[in-house]
């Protein structure tokens, strides 16, 4: 599982906060990777247990989608995931190589007609555990989704973001 | 994530552990209730009382798993839903699809 990612470094956004960069292979056994390093982190930040699990299942959503979807299954093809703290929101984005991506067109989960459909629920789920999800074009092609939620606990701090009264 | 079958009387109870997600809990749950309905089951139960997550593709696991079972004139059942899963099929209004029983011998029993 690991030789396929590139490997965990913090590195800086355009507003110098610190962030986690992952970049892998374009294989599913390699979301397990993202989970744990990215509810790994959140336990550092002092991320309850319950948002832990509905944060990293959307991000798992996120980034079976870019597998699958946007890079088809090519292994040649990464997936970028990166995340950090603004303000006392956790932004996740998740960058893949595909040929982009219009959300706008996919039928509700919960229509009566496509209530049985085996497939058709990973966006509505991650829309359900966030609390923002945006798509966009990646900056170098691809499709790039942002996720927002609010978290508890000290995550501005654990990043060494600076808090107010300091 | 693994998974047991076993038979109670004329009930297939396939045991899942683990987690249901793309590209490896999907594929075996699907081949477990295939080779159920191959092997003549009639009645099963998918005791989920260990199953530790769930993604979206575990979901439409489970209701071609429904389908499949209902198109051969077989009932899918499903037992001991942990909260977190419940609350996944709950939003997706999944729960009110599938025949729910707190124990595995309630829904073993519910055949009779």
């Amino acid at each position: 599982m690991l030789d396929s990612a590139r490997g965990r470094s913090p590195v800086p956004d355009e507003s110098d906060e610190p962030r986690v960069h992952l970049a892998i292979g374009s294989r599913f056994e390699n979301i397990e990777l993202v989970q744990v390093v990215l509810e790994d982190a959140l336990e550092g930040m002092g991320v309850d247990g319950d948002t832990r699990h509905w944060v990293g299942l959307a991000v798992r959503e996120a980034v079976a989608n870019a597998i699958k979807h946007g890079n088809r299954q090519d292994p040649g093809k990464q997936v970028e995931v990166d995340w950090g703290v603004e303000g006392h929101e956790l932004v996740v984005h998740v960058r893949d190589e595909g040929e982009g991506f219009d959300p706008d067109h996919l039928g509700s989960p919960l229509a009566p007609e496509n209530l049985l459909r085996p497939n058709g629920r990973g966006i509505f789920y991650m829309k359900s555990f966030m609390d923002t999800i945006d798509y966009a074009p990646g900056p170098t092609g691809g499709t790039e989704v942002t996720l927002r939620k609010r978290v508890a606990g000290r995550p501005a701090e654990a990043l060494g973001i600076p808090q107010e009264g300091q | 994530m693994k998974i047991n079958t076993k038979q109670v009387g004329n009930v297939t109870v396939l045991e899942v552990e683990g987690k249901i997600t793309i590209g490896a809990g999907d594929l075996a749950l699907r081949q477990a209730v295939q080779q159920a309905l191959d092997g003549g089951g009639q009645n099963l139960v998918i005791d989920l009382g260990r199953v530790t997550t769930i993604d979206s593709s575990g979901v439409g696991e489970l209701v071609s798993s429904y389908t499949s079972a209902t198109n051969r004139g077989a009932k899918l059942k499903l037992a001991r839903i942990p909260p977190k899963v419940n609350d996944v099929l709950t939003i997706t209004q999944l729960i009110t699809v599938f025949d729910v029983y707190d124990t595995v011998d309630e829904a073993v029993r519910s055949f009779a």
